[in-house]
């Protein structure tokens, strides 16, 4: 008992540090890095529900766009009809796409394989667009969501963009610490059972479809936050911002960080920042033309991946941790 | 001799499923290849079959060497391997799970005689020609898996548990099949087996396996009279 | 009435050529169990191809054939280099069951980008070889256009083909062997790999033949980003898996199905809501019939 106490306490202060760490470092970069810091912490949350759903639970989902797309509204819509503050939209966030979660679970767990992606995968392609179709979600062009200036007490030369890098990173933070203590629970054990050996878990007495439908809950629960985080970062809300290509991205950085451990999230959240803005170098050091320029970033998206499943399956965290062990 | 294996060693990781093995089978004999569970039959044949690889040794039928062959090139030099347990394919149906068999020799002609043949020697499966192979009972999978490897018209016959999980009586004609076949068709048989008796009545020779090495072979009289080999599989 | 008459021949053209794609992707998955979403990637290229053929020729007879042929041979290429790699490194772990498809989503971007670069991304235009005009009764325009019969007939005509080729012939026989059991299919002698390569070409033709018809069927624009593959790729997809993966049968009612529906809604009540309604009935048929229509278990693991 005394050793988890420990180790729990040291994780806490690792997190701390780390927000120590990034709140130097944001007074020190420009804009544009803030923003994409803010980016990163976005999509830390919203591959690590991937990571949640599919690594420890060997769920699939194709979809995730669209539970993202929940919580973007669920906080646009609170944000505008009640003036909430910011935390209490994300929370709405978070809920309202955990309910979703559920029902979505709830419908998924006798599926598996293929057929769950199939699932996901309409639901990524359906779910935006009937934005389209009620007057209050804003139709084509969305909702506004403005969370509103950086508080006065931090001074005149607070730009936007390093409040939304602060909110982001903090809510990144407590959502990654949150995360790990919950994995590393009994629950994160019996997803991992059912995962592995679903049949002997049965067997050992765990309800398999309620176990299931929590870790698409808050798998769920994670992806309406990092929604809520993106919205914030575009001040909009739209069925444009949630496209399919946002599902497949999610899925890449999933692979891209290692798709059994929370510890290589990182990876995928920096690659996925970082890709266009590389690309962007690349094209513009050898002088491109504009076909290459288009095409270039997606290129290195795909070759990426392509890769990575080939080659780093696992994520680049398991493989190091596999060679230590040899 | 025509089947002679030399020090063949398969590795799994740090154990050794097969350690050092060797012996020889002549032409036209049926071997039984017998010892506990997991004493490294089923690997062997695996790894004859082109299933598994060898990390050592040597391994030759006739002249075909069987270490460095994928299995559907090995079925084109007369081995036929009948693997354990799900050895039909149980959503085709007899007539189809016969049929693959023959596929590789491209011959109408052969095909359709060699079926003949088969549905001969197996009438019950000509009754159950159309029905899907999950609904026969598992006597009848067994000759239907039989056939098949018949269909191939192999030299070399591995064969893999025949025995596993059937009822004594179908069990006696399984193996009275084995021995009739096999020999009235000149084909040399390595015939795994738990059911060590029953194996080593039908057979010309035995080895038996112990810890994945060679622990006794000889004339099947000669092991049936053992005492060692009595007390450890016989039960007397 | 003849507003119902149309909505049904929007809606049987168009699942007849999400018909094409969903057995493009059974034919893969029945013999390589893996789902690929390169596929409308796959057929997005032989379009291009064809295109290329009515550039230098001016034939879209010439064009469709053709493209089908580079449909064949894209697919066995990347089976050959790509499939057999991913199947060899990544067998072990939670990835193994979704690695094959993220690969394939990869896959369908790479292709994308390649096209992108080769032909650039705007859009380029392929004639329809016949008229697009709508057969008129009386004073009514019906939804039916001599392209579109010649849609209907093409995908009847590939549809029967395909089922024959499966069901009668040995090479049917040792696809569907190598499909169910691998290993049993080896030890009988069959060549796997080659099967499995002939099973992934045949669906390269489909898809093939899918884009050039899906292309014609709409106003005849191409480009990497167009829309009608993006569709073409889902509800392929999801047709498929209405049917159930397995059957090829199952792949057409699938599709039949979805485009009848989709249509219905499009007619009906509205454009924004066909989306969600794929999805809807996606659900509610895997609800009552978790493996799909022609499933032979219920409740199948995949």
């Amino acid at each position: 008992m005394h050793k988890v106490k420990a180790s729990n306490l040291t994780r806490l202060i690792g997190f701390v540090l780390l927000g120590l760490v990034l709140f130097f470092v944001s007074n020190r970069v420009d804009e544009l890095r803030v923003y994409q810091g803010a980016s990163v912490a976005m999509y830390v949350v919203a591959i690590s529900s991937i990571i949640l759903l599919t690594g420890y639970s060997g769920q699939v989902s194709l979809g995730h766009g669209a539970l993202l797309a929940v919580g973007g509204y669920g906080a646009a819509l609170v944000r505008n009809e009640f003036n909430a503050p910011v935390w209490l939209c994300f929370a709405a966030a978070v809920l309202l796409a955990a309910l979703w979660g559920a029902l979505l679970g709830a419908t998924a767990a006798r599926l598996s394989g293929p057929y769950l992606a199939g699932t996901t995968l309409a639901l990524a392609v359906g779910l935006p667009s009937i934005a389209n179709q009620f007057k209050f979600l804003g139709g084509e062009q969305g909702l506004i969501f403005d969370i509103g200036l950086p508080p006065a007490s931090l001074g005149e030369f607070f730009s936007q963009y390093k409040w939304f890098f602060w909110i982001a990173a903090l809510t990144a933070l407590i959502a990654m610490w949150w995360l790990q203590n919950l994995l590393r629970s009994r629950y994160g054990r019996t997803w991992r059972a059912v995962r592995s050996q679903s049949v002997a878990a049965e067997l050992a007495g765990i309800n398999l479809a309620r176990s299931k439908i929590l870790a698409f809950t808050v798998s769920a629960g994670l992806a309406g936050l990092a929604g809520a985080l993106l919205s914030m970062s575009i001040s909009t809300v739209s069925p444009g911002a949630f496209p399919l290509s946002l599902s497949f991205a999610l899925a890449t950085g999933a692979v891209l960080s290692g798709v059994t451990t929370l510890g290589g999230v990182i990876i995928g959240a920096v690659t996925l920042v970082a890709i266009p803005e590389v690309a962007d170098t690349l094209t513009q050091s050898i002088g491109a033309s504009e076909n290459v320029i288009a095409n270039l970033p997606g290129l290195m998206v795909s070759g990426l991946l392509i890769v990575a499943v080939l080659f780093v399956p696992n994520g680049p965290v398991e493989q190091l941790k596999h060679r230590q062990k040899r | 001799m025509s089947l002679v294996i030399e020090s063949l060693t398969v590795e799994h990781g740090a154990i050794r499923a097969v350690n050092n093995v060797s012996f020889s089978v002549k032409k036209g004999e049926l071997a039984a290849l017998i010892g506990a569970n997991g004493a490294g039959k089923t690997t062997l044949l695996r790894t004859l079959s082109g299933l598994n690889k060898a990390s050592h040794g040597k391994a030759h039928w006739l002249d075909t060497n069987l270490l460095h062959a994928k299995p559907e090139q090995l079925v084109r030099h007369g081995v036929s391997h009948v693997s354990e347990g799900k050895s039909v394919i149980p959503e085709l149906t007899v007539e189809e799970n016969l049929e693959i068999g023959a596929l590789w020799r491209r011959n109408k002609k052969e095909m359709s005689q060699s079926k003949a043949l088969i549905l001969e020697l197996f009438p019950r499966l000509g009754e159950r020609l159309l029905q899907r192979a999950d609904t026969l009972s598992g006597g009848e999978r067994q000759m239907l898996a039989l056939g098949r490897s018949l269909m191939s018209k192999p030299e070399l016959l591995l064969l893999d548990e025949p025995s596993l999980g059937l009822a004594p009586l179908v069990v006696e004609q399984i193996f009275q099949s084995i021995r009739e076949l096999t020999k009235t068709m000149g084909i040399t048989v390595l015939l795994v087996e738990q059911n060590a008796m029953g194996a080593l009545k039908i057979a010309d020779v035995g080895i038996v396996l112990n810890l994945g090495a060679v622990a006794i072979s000889g004339t099947a009289s000669s092991l049936i009279a053992d005492p060692a080999v009595r007390a450890a599989y016989l039960g007397y | 009435m003849f507003q119902l008459l149309n909505t049904v021949l929007i809606g049987i053209t168009a699942g007849s050529i999400y018909s094409l794609m969903a057995i493009a992707m059974v034919l893969v998955w029945r013999s390589t169990r893996v789902v690929n979403f390169a596929q409308a990637g796959m057929a997005l290229l032989s379009t291009y191809f064809g295109y290329e053929i009515i550039h230098m020729s001016g034939s879209y007879w010439l064009a469709l054939p053709i493209a089908m042929l580079a449909g064949a041979a894209v697919a066995a290429t990347i089976e050959l280099i790509f499939m057999r790699l991913l199947l060899k490194h990544s067998s072990q772990g939670a990835i193994a069951s979704i690695a094959p498809i993220i690969a394939t989503l990869g896959l369908l971007g790479l292709i994308k980008s390649i096209i992108g670069y080769f032909w650039g991304n705007q859009d380029v235009t392929i004639d329809s070889p016949f008229s697009n005009v709508g057969f008129t009764l009386g004073s009514h325009t019906l939804a039916l256009s001599p392209m579109k019969l010649f849609i209907l007939l093409a995908v009847v005509f590939l549809t029967l083909v395909l089922s024959l080729i499966f069901q009668k012939t040995n090479l049917g026989l040792a696809l569907r062997a190598s499909a169910y059991s691998p290993e049993i299919s080896r030890l009988a002698g069959i060549k796997v790999d080659l099967v499995r390569t002939f099973g992934w070409s045949l669906a390269g033709a489909a898809g093939g033949a899918a884009g050039m018809l899906q292309t014609a069927n709409g106003n005849g624009t191409l480009s990497p980003d167009s829309l009608e593959f993006s569709l073409l790729l889902a509800f392929g997809f999801i047709a498929a898996v209405i049917g159930g993966l397995d059957s090829l049968i199952g792949a057409v009612l699938g599709a039949l199905l979805l485009g009848l529906v989709l249509a219905f809604v499009l007619t009906y009540v509205g454009g924004s809501l066909v989306f969600i309604t794929a999805f809807v009935l996606l659900l509610v048929v895997l609800l009552i019939r978790p493996g799909g229509i022609i499933s032979q278990k219920a409740g199948r693991r995949a």
